[in-house]
């Protein structure tokens, strides 16, 4: 056992640290009340490599694997919950779709502007009726001789109002259902017929836009289909595996950033004639916040690793997903508690942090549907087949 | 023992549930999303006779006991968070403090103007220096002959951006702690008064609260309350009342968390049903009905207490003021979980209640400082004297 960080790995996270630091904090706050990440911001991490970290060089990408995009999103994740989550979306899932299961020809089409940053993706599954229960989607691709025609609609679709590439799911066939008659393809959001829908006004990742994405009969060619035809369920639900241990990375660092946070204040505070830290009532509450930290930064570093490495490892990914979002709110709400009445003012970083942690503990499968995952992998050893 | 409400209480629950459906709760979205002070709220609320609800008829109050008070309360906070808090400073803080302490001119100078909605009272006890902490005020009143002179600032001073009558605890002698500390109801245009920048917060966001300052503002010495050295007292009494304001609309927000998240489990399909059906949900949905029944008897108990001028209101107050303003949060907590990503939507009103309830668990003595009150009476008999 050795838990040392490779040397490449140290100077790749002292780089982005850096520039997480130096070009995306200072714009945190402006990032929520004007609703939008600044595509200069964007256009920077490109220059750097940020937006294509886990993918290979021939594809543009960085090559870091899942370990570099982990570090990528732990980082990000410290400063700004809306930049890392218009990055995630377009790395972690939506380009991510393509890299797993896309054929060479796509993958240099697609997946290398993608992991430039030069294109912005997003990953296109759930549908009004169609949340938790994803097999449940409406949107269709009726073939229409070496094309199908594409048309329904999306929803909660992160990065949908600014999106070029997206990785979307559709009912190929409806007499089979999610085995076999569900297909996903990569559809050019310029096309005739794509259109962005209402955009979403939400409590927090305000810098993130979330919208609908429509599709009016559009052409897309056979060409585009991603992964085998009628297996997209698979694509997808492979892709979302992959996408949690990052969400899980994220939210360590917005917990990391609490946890930092709550050490300043409760030092800076004082109350009673002393600094506020010592109450162990703060004590306990930073104690346990580093305690869950280490946890969490336990379980996800092992988890790129097992990714990295090749093992079976979509339980792990979904424990890093629930415990991360979980562990995410509750240190910044506990940071919120330290900071008294001024947590609960839009002036200081907390206050946002606390809108931005709570979409993780829902988005990329509800925390209801990751314990419905691990069960069902922990039964399955068992010989129990669990139905949601 | 007799748990049910008398035949009067009964009357006014339906008065009050007519009101906030119509007067409040068509007005909670856009109160929280215009940040608008609810001021037809108010207005409405003064034809009623809500401003003055405890007060003496003499005074053109309703002269509601403690229990329809919390009733009223109940009902303003499944309405509007917002609005109910303002109309608690108003009467529970504020107006409680001119009834229990004012001269007889202050009571007929005041309490109908309070009630007629003529003048809304504003509660200025915090500092940024002493919040939880607020015996460690800095804001002076020099006794000048028949007037004093209040130099310093106010924090978090809710309704000064709207009221026009401000409770000032200020301190009139050098004695450490409460000793020192008298309370003064100043008229907000008195020169040297400056009411300053409003806090944007997380949630209640129609409630003004505001930063105040005092730069040689001259009152005149028939305007303190009570005695001099008192005024740390008379804080610690209305907080006792406002606490189970506070708590009854902890109660009812949690209802309307609950109601909306159980219409939301039975019309939301997910799997081929109402997730209604999963136990994940109806665990969720069990709890807080539990935990909402617990919280109503603690409110009815508290305001029990201050119906019979009972001292272990005092205590009661706290406790009953950490379990709602927890257990409310958690409540929320769920039954946004409960409405998977539609609950992080503004659109919904489960997004604003979370935000709302966020502040309970600060405001009005944090729950660290709650915790600590209970302690503290619980070891006292002990032969311990516990200091924060």
């Amino acid at each position: 056992m050795d838990f040392t960080l490779p040397k490449e790995y140290e100077l790749l996270r002292r780089m982005i640290r850096d520039f997480a630091r130096q070009e995306i904090a200072p714009l945190a706050k402006r990032v929520d009340v004007q609703e939008e990440v600044p595509r200069e911001v964007i256009r920077k991490a490109a220059e750097l490599g940020m937006m294509g970290v886990p993918f290979p060089q021939e594809y543009g990408g960085m090559g870091a694997g899942e370990l570099g995009y982990c570090i990528l999103m732990e980082e990000i994740g410290k400063v700004c919950t809306s930049t890392a989550t218009v990055i995630g979306a377009h790395t972690g899932i939506g380009a991510m779709a393509i890299y797993l299961d896309g054929t060479p020809e796509q993958k240099k089409k697609y997946l290398t502007p993608l992991a430039r940053g030069e294109k912005i993706a997003a990953f296109a599954l759930t549908e009004a009726n169609a949340g938790s229960d994803a097999a449940a989607i409406r949107t269709r691709a009726v073939r229409d001789g070496d094309d199908f025609i594409l048309t329904g609609s999306k929803m909660f679709i992160t990065n949908g109002p600014i999106a070029d590439i997206v990785s979307v799911m559709a009912v190929t066939d409806p007499s089979l259902g999610p085995r076999g008659g569900i297909t996903a393809f990569i559809v050019e959001m310029d096309w005739k017929g794509c259109s962005v829908g209402k955009v979403e006004d939400k409590m927090g990742i305000r810098g993130s836009g979330t919208s609908e994405l429509i599709f009016n009969e559009v052409r897309v060619p056979k060409e585009n289909i991603l992964g085998q035809f009628g297996a997209g369920f698979v694509t997808f639900m492979k892709t979302l595996d992959v996408g949690r241990v990052s969400l899980g990375a994220a939210c360590l660092g917005g917990a990391q950033a609490a946890l930092e946070r709550s050490i300043q204040w409760a030092k800076a505070r004082t109350q009673f004639g002393k600094a506020i830290v010592h109450n162990q009532s703060i004590q306990w509450m930073i104690a346990n916040m580093a305690t869950e930290i280490e946890a969490l930064r336990s379980l996800v570093y092992r988890t790129a690793w097992m990714v990295d490495t090749g093992q079976p490892f979509t339980r792990y990914a979904a424990m890093c997903k629930l415990y991360g979002s979980e562990v995410a709110s509750r240190c910044i709400s506990q940071a919120v508690q330290i900071y008294g009445a001024l947590g609960y003012s839009r002036d200081v970083e907390v206050e946002r942090m606390f809108r931005d942690a709570r979409i993780a503990e829902i988005f990329e499968g509800t925390n209801e549907i990751q314990r419905i995952v691990i069960a069902s992998d922990i039964m399955r050893q068992e010989g129990v087949r669990i139905s949601p | 023992m007799d748990f049910s409400l008398n035949e009067d209480q009964r009357m006014y629950v339906k008065m009050f549930e007519d009101f906030c459906a119509n007067e409040v709760a068509p007005f909670a979205q856009e109160t929280d999303h215009e940040e608008k002070p609810p001021l037809k709220q108010l207005k409405a609320a003064s034809e009623q006779g809500f401003l003055g609800a405890i007060f003496p008829e003499k005074y053109d109050g309703a002269e509601l006991d403690m229990i329809s008070y919390a009733l009223l309360m109940e009902h303003l906070g499944k309405a509007c968070v917002s609005t109910a808090l303002t109309i608690n400073v108003h009467v529970a803080l504020v107006g409680s403090a001119i009834l229990r302490h004012g001269t007889d001119a202050q009571k007929e100078e005041f309490l109908p103007a309070m009630a007629a909605g003529e003048m809304i009272g504003a509660f200025a006890l915090s500092e940024s220096g002493a919040g939880s902490d607020a015996a460690a005020l800095r804001t002076t009143a020099q006794h000048d002959g028949d007037r004093y002179i209040l130099r310093g600032s106010k924090a978090w001073v809710t309704n000064a951006g709207i009221g026009q009558l401000l409770l000032v605890f200020a301190r009139t002698s050098e004695e450490a702690g409460g000793k020192g500390i008298s309370a003064f109801l100043v008229d907000v245009d008195t020169p040297g008064v400056k009411v300053g920048y409003r806090e944007k917060t997380m949630g209640l966001r129609g409630l003004v609260t505001n930063t105040v300052y005092f730069d040689g503002a001259e009152v005149p010495a028939e305007r303190l309350l009570g005695q001099e050295g008192q005024g740390f007292a008379i804080a610690l009494e209305a907080l006792d009342l406002s606490r189970v304001g506070l708590s009854a609309i902890c109660l009812g927000a949690a209802e309307a968390a609950l109601e909306n998240g159980t219409r939301f489990a039975v019309e939301h399909e997910q799997f081929g049903g109402p997730i209604a059906y999963k136990q994940a949900i109806q665990n969720m949905i069990a709890d807080s009905r539990a935990e909402i029944e617990a919280m109503r008897h603690l409110v009815h108990f508290a305001a029990w207490l201050a119906d019979e001028g009972d001292s272990r209101l005092r205590t009661q107050a706290a406790i009953t003021k950490l379990i709602c303003s927890e257990y409310a949060m958690r409540i929320a907590n769920r039954m946004l979980q409960v409405h998977g990503g539609y609950g992080y939507m503004k659109e919904y009103a489960i997004e604003r209640i979370y935000r709302d309830l966020r502040a309970m668990e600060i405001a009005e003595g944090t729950s660290q400082i709650l915790r600590f009150l209970i302690a503290r009476d619980q070891f006292a008999p002990h032969g311990i004297s516990l200091r924060p």
